[in-house]
């Protein structure tokens, strides 16, 4: 899953798809995510950091990704591409 | 040591800055910000309310001109007093059903009086028209719901048949509704056509997203400034009351060819639908800028100040780049006139 070209993030976790102009908040955690994926970081990587950092369960947090990179695809801000 | 800028004097029309509004007074505030040029505004008007002959930070004067039905020569007279008081270097057009005579005054403007223009030959002009705006898409590559211009309600069942519905049922100039039934395409027929005239033009409708475009060419087949709109505050007028500049190099690849083909001269807004499949459908073709044009100034593209520059006779290339993410959002705001202005204005033509 990669974040789709000239998707432009802020601090605050507001996001601009500048193809479509659509804008969306999130918060801190999807924030977290989106910046993992702009390091490069695989689904993997990002289910493994967020395992450790907040001691929860990988089978869950898998789960809730997939949720959110659904989301994020629908909105035209990732492409299908593993 | 400041250079100072050159004092220019710009004739204006489309001062309507309602909820409909002309792009008149963007134009003017686009030629204010000039960098190149310290700009004269002549207001043109055709109303004694239209709100731009108030605004005297933005228009200088301002005088009343006869409507398009008044024919060229009350036109030209009226331009010539106005020319007589003002001197006027340019002068830019801002309402579809004027420009038709402005371009054919244009030779004459220029050869009598001086006063440059910058639009495109009436045969340009008449090829991007509602009514032959398919043809226009065939010649210049760009897809276009198919139509059919009807001067009868009697002419609906048939052409329904050959377009199906939901339909798009539009004005020679303005305005367009959409029908889900033949009976309702009659109504909006009726509508549209007691407000605007014969004929009208019925459309394939094709579903979704508008994203329209302001753009300016040279004449010579070069785009020189384009900036791509999302609208995403629309009013019941279907006019953007907010938009937001967009990143489309697909968009501004089609722009640069149609504004290539067609050899455009002049601003001009391109109104697409980008379909579900991400393809797109020019709907319209506008000879003239847009009422948002103001939002290309403000990602980095005086398409205005280039007209006036290319109207007289300086070399403009065209614009590297532009700020995608702008957003404009429009307001409303009262002005207190006084009866004395709005006499002045009524009874003598000049404010």
């Amino acid at each position: 899953m990669q974040l789709n070209k000239n998707i432009a993030v802020s601090e605050n976790g507001f996001i601009f798809n500048p193809v479509s102009g659509d804008s969306f908040s999130t918060n801190p955690i999807g924030q977290e995510i989106i910046n993992l994926m702009k390091e490069q970081k695989d689904r993997k990587e990002i289910v493994k950091i967020l395992a450790e950092k907040y001691a929860t369960d990988a089978a869950i947090l898998e789960k809730d990704l997939a949720d959110f990179f659904q989301m994020l695809l629908s909105y035209q801000l990732i492409n299908g591409h593993e | 040591m400041v250079m100072s800028k050159p004092k220019i004097t710009v004739a204006v029309s489309g001062l309507n800055n309602i909820d409909s509004p002309g792009p008149g007074i963007p134009v003017i505030r686009a030629l204010k910000e000039s960098t190149e040029f310290d700009v004269r505004i002549i207001g043109l008007s055709y109303e004694t309310l239209e709100p731009g002959l108030y605004m005297h930070n933005l228009v200088d004067k301002s005088y009343s001109i006869p409507l398009p039905s008044s024919g060229m020569d009350s036109l030209l007279q009226r331009l010539e007093y106005i020319h007589s008081k003002e001197k006027l270097d340019v002068i830019i057009p801002n309402f579809d059903a004027e420009l038709h005579s402005f371009i054919k005054l244009g030779s004459i403007l220029k050869s009598t009086y001086n006063i440059a223009t910058f639009m495109p030959d009436l045969e340009t002009f008449e090829s991007r028209h509602k009514s032959v705006l398919y043809e226009f898409g065939v010649q210049n590559e760009v897809k276009v719901p198919k139509a059919k211009m009807i001067y009868s309600t009697s002419e609906i069942q048939q052409v329904g048949l050959e377009l199906g519905y939901p339909i798009v049922v539009k004005g020679k100039y303005y305005d367009a509704s959409i029908a889900a039934t033949p009976e309702q395409a009659v109504n909006y027929f009726h509508k549209i056509a007691n407000k605007w005239g014969l004929p009208i033009i019925l459309q394939e409708f094709v579903s979704g997203n508008e994203v329209n475009v302001t753009a300016i060419g040279d004449g010579e087949g070069n785009c020189i400034g384009a900036v791509p709109m999302r609208k995403l505050y629309i009013t019941d007028k279907g006019k953007a009351w907010a938009g937001i500049s967009l990143l489309d190099e697909e968009l501004i690849k089609i722009t640069k060819r149609v504004i290539a083909n067609s050899k455009w001269r002049g601003g001009c807004e391109l109104e697409f639908i980008k379909s579900q499949k991400g393809e797109y459908y020019l709907l319209e073709m506008n000879p003239r800028f847009p009422a948002w044009v103001y939002l290309a100034v403000g990602c980095g593209q005086n398409h205005p100040e280039a007209l006036v520059k290319m109207a007289l006779g300086q070399k403009v290339n065209p614009f590297p780049t532009y700020e995608s993410g702008k957003l404009f959002v429009r307001y409303s705001f009262d002005q207190i006139v006084s009866l004395a202005e709005f006499e002045k204005i009524s009874t003598l033509g000049e404010l």
